[in-house]
């Protein structure tokens, strides 16, 4: 940090370009990994934390010296982070100051209540000059007059490379930058911009109903399986094997059996699925996967995790994303010709002549694993975020069962007041008598309307409380929407849906009519 | 000490300066008086044309340098540790620890005394005696640094940062702004102490000074005038010049200079971008805050009058630890001297 904190400083009052190179490249040079990485990331704006509020140092401030000093002292300086940084003292036993590395970790993971006192636990091991550059980064722009474009023109310069060969890799690294460092300064391989298994931000799809179909030529158009899984990307390159969740997030600890079976270099989209010879389990097969430190090795044996591969963004160090969807398409095919793998496969596409005969494949898909279709235009570039135009989702149909309300609850944040979160239930035939059997629960797919009319009919209903939870008279029958159902041991009904909503309150039909658990099991591939 | 005797009664501040009426002599004064006791030799406390001038030894060296011999000054040299009674006021000077030859002026009536400490500092200083605490009924203190803000760094340190950045731009010459009395001196004294050897140059205007300072037994290693030096000579080099001369066409002889300048108002970073720094060198010959706090308790006095710079900040500090503290205003003190 003191390093870093030096380099800010001399940045900060050399105005000639030049030597703001030599400063960085100087700093990138001596200082060991990773805080050359954080270095590089806090200049180029790549470092990210929540910021910590003027309120917060002006309360540090008056704090430690009085209002009185502190507001003198603030006038005259003029700078509020400035200020503290000048008149907080180092602390005799304050131990040695933290390396930034040390600080980008601790910010990325303390919460907002930690925050403080890891604050003051620096300010008192840091001199005035690493206060100061610790608290410019925590609140914010630094102002050293340094662009992204010249931080990585020093980059560039101790590797003696062009700054256009580090752009053109730049947006697929991430903080602290190891494997550019190492090309850079060490001779090892230049970095694909996949380096490191680093995740690349996803492209998403619009939803689109039938009759919005006909304003597009389906010429244009290539199909696809929605699977029913989580949309996942892997990245592997130099080495490291990973397996992120749509937002990005790192799931290859619970999914050991994907990570090991990587043996290429190169980046994908995809589904994740649990695979049984060559069927998809539902949905719910996979939940059980999710969310889970450890795996047992009985998990992995019974639950197999699979991949099928969308669209390919990166391969063998090449980035394919500006390609065409069908340019990239055609690369994936032939990449996964060369060698199948057990572990991915290559979603077809669905071959079809108009949007007519489109809509009766959609109809005859019975499969539980599919959610629906894929349209992705042929000549897409592979676009981050959800641009509009290009992909669209038709999702299937969803199943409907009708159902008596048995149970409400009040809901949370602008819902707080309501009771706005149902469980609904089915009805089955024990010991002779006939009874309802909560099959799920739902808190959306009503109007702001029909929740002012389901909360005064839950309170004109209530036969018992428990807490925050009305059990209701079984008389109102609502049809549930669901996109997916299957067996479930957690579940007293034995079944889970997927996806459960509101699609009806069907106050015209008697509760005595509603669904049985029979009739739901039916529905069970 | 005399309880009903008001301080004020016999030193108080005037407009040709701080007067000390039973003594009948000025201290510092601002203009030419017919007697005056100067603290040390800036042009701010020290000033040509007074009819007799008390101070240490040093100090009527350095204004003698200044001014021209000063032949119609009748010179009083007295050392540290040595009294003399002017009126009927006994005179003392004790170290200040500012520069070479400073002092504070001790005064003592009728069982009163008050300490007038000049600028001062505690931090050691290799050209010049440390600062000595003197116990007294009112002590009358600079403000020049008086803000928490203000807490100078080891100058070792900051020499440090000097030394580092010649070694990254070896092909550059750092010109160093130093005020030609005390700071210069100091930075080269400091400068040795963390090994470097080489020749420093030096502008004209701090020639002559240095060569007191050496007369005086300041050994500052192999200093040369600029003059007429070849380019080539600089690259690599450190050069000492008034700061005045960093914006100076004279700085444009070098070839792509590095302006360092060494002051305490480094510290603060708008006032370092002002003096055009490519590197501010947090280097003072005041007291920072710490030390200005420190000072008004080890000196223990009952009273503190506070002089130029931020008087508010360091008067409310006195007054929250029991001092009965309060500004006091003399005219002609240069505050941006730091």
């Amino acid at each position: 940090m003191q390093a870093f904190a030096a380099l800010l400083d001399a940045l900060s009052y050399q105005p000639a370009r030049n030597a703001k190179l030599r400063l960085i490249e100087t700093y990138l040079r001596e200082t060991p990994d990773p805080d050359r990485g954080w270095a590089l990331a806090a200049l180029t704006g790549g470092l990210d934390f929540p910021a910590a509020k003027p309120a917060l140092l002006r309360g540090f401030g008056e704090d430690k010296i009085g209002p009185e000093l502190f507001h003198w002292s603030y006038d005259y300086v003029g700078d509020l982070a400035e200020t503290l940084s000048l008149i907080w003292e180092t602390g005799p036993d304050a131990g040695p100051p933290p390396t930034l590395g040390e600080v980008v970790d601790t910010l990325q993971r303390a919460t907002k209540m930690q925050t403080p006192a890891i604050l003051k636990r620096w300010l008192d091991a840091l001199d005035a000059t690493g206060r100061w550059a610790l608290l410019k980064l925590l609140t914010g722009a630094l102002r050293v007059g340094v662009s992204a474009r010249l931080a990585k023109q020093a980059a560039a310069n101790i590797g003696n490379k062009s700054v256009d060969e580090v752009e053109e890799i730049w947006h697929g690294l991430t903080p602290p930058y190891r494997p550019l460092l190492d090309w850079l300064l060490h001779d090892a391989p230049k970095p694909s911009t996949n380096a490191g298994g680093a995740f690349l931000p996803p492209m998403l799809a619009n939803p689109i109903e039938r009759a919005e179909l006909e304003a597009l030529d389906p010429a244009h158009f290539r199909a696809e399986w929605k699977w029913d899984g989580i949309r996942v990307q892997v990245a592997a390159s130099g080495g490291v094997k990973r397996l992120y969740s749509r937002a990005g997030e790192d799931i290859s600890a619970a999914f050991p059996d994907i990570i090991e079976a990587i043996d290429f270099e190169g980046v994908f989209d995809g589904e994740l699925l649990v695979r049984r010879d060559e069927t998809v389990a539902p949905f719910n097969d996979l939940q059980q996967r999710l969310n889970r430190k450890a795996v047992t090795p009985k998990m992995l044996k019974e639950h197999p995790a699979h991949v099928r591969l969308y669209d390919v963004l990166w391969l063998e160090g090449e980035d394919l994303r500006a390609l065409s969807f069908d340019q990239r398409r055609a690369r994936l095919e032939a990449w996964n010709a060369e060698k199948p793998r057990a572990r991915f496969d290559v979603s077809p596409l669905v071959i079809f002549t108009d949007w007519a005969h489109l809509a009766t494949l959609r109809e005859q898909m019975t499969s539980d694993g599919i959610e629906g279709l894929m349209l992705k235009r042929g000549d897409s570039a592979y676009l981050a975020g959800r641009p509009k135009g290009p992909w669209f989702k038709w999702k299937r149909d969803p199943m409907l069962v009708d159902c008596v309300l048995m149970y409400a609850q009040r809901g949370h944040g602008k819902r707080s007041s309501f009771y706005s979160d149902y469980t609904f239930g089915c009805w089955r035939e024990a010991d002779g008598k006939r009874e309802l059997a909560p099959v799920g629960k739902a808190y959306f797919g009503f109007t702001d309307e029909e929740l002012r009319w389901l909360d005064k009919w839950v309170r004109d209903h209530t036969t018992n409380r428990f807490g925050p939870v009305r059990e209701v008279a079984p008389e109102l029958v609502l049809e549930i929407a669901f996109d997916g159902i299957a067996r479930s041991t957690r579940h007293k009904s034995g079944v889970a849906m997927r996806f459960p909503r509101i699609n009806r309150i069907r106050t015209d039909k008697p509760a005595a009519e509603a669904d049985t658990i029979d009739s739901l099991v039916r529905l069970m591939p | 000490m005399t309880d009903t005797l008001d301080p004020r009664s016999w030193l108080y501040p005037t407009p040709r300066g701080l007067y000390c009426k039973p003594g009948d002599f000025y201290i510092d004064p601002a203009v030419a008086v017919p007697r005056a006791v100067i603290t040390h030799g800036h042009g701010d406390h020290a000033r040509p044309g007074h009819r007799a001038a008390l101070a240490t030894p040093e100090t009527l060296a350095i204004m003698r340098a200044r001014f021209e011999d000063m032949p119609d000054t009748q010179q009083q040299p007295l050392k540290y540790g040595e009294s003399v009674q002017i009126g009927e006021v006994d005179v003392e000077l004790a170290p200040a620890g500012h520069i070479l030859g400073s002092a504070q002026a001790v005064l003592a009536y009728r069982g009163q005394r008050i300490v007038v400490s000049g600028d001062f500092k505690r931090r050691p200083d290799p050209t010049c005696p440390p600062f000595e605490p003197i116990p007294c009924d009112v002590f009358i203190t600079e403000a020049t640094f008086a803000l928490p803000v203000f807490h100078h760094p080891s100058d070792m340190g900051e020499i440090g940062k000097l030394l580092r950045s010649v070694a990254t731009f070896p092909e550059r010459t750092h010109l160093v702004g130093v005020y030609a009395l005390g700071k210069c001196q100091r930075v080269i004294r400091l400068l040795r102490a963390a090994g470097w050897d080489k020749r420093i140059w030096l502008h004209g205007g701090l020639m002559a000074l240095c060569k007191l300072y050496q007369e005086q037994g300041v050994d500052l290693g192999d200093i040369a005038h600029v003059g007429d030096a070849i380019l080539e000579t600089f690259r690599g080099a450190i050069v000492l010049c008034p700061p005045s001369a960093l914006a100076d066409r004279w700085s444009r002889r070098f070839a792509d200079p590095v302006p360092a300048v060494c002051s305490g108002w480094m510290r603060v970073r708008a006032r370092a971008r002002q003096s055009g720094a490519e590197l501010p060198l947090v280097i003072s010959d005041h007291a920072d805050w710490g030390e200005l706090c420190q000072t008004l308790k080890d000196v223990g006095a009952p009273k503190v009058w506070v002089t130029h710079g931020r008087e508010e900040a360091l008067v409310h500090m006195a007054r929250s630890i029991g001092i009965d503290a309060e500004a006091l205003h003399l005219a002609g003190r240069d505050e941006e001297d730091g």
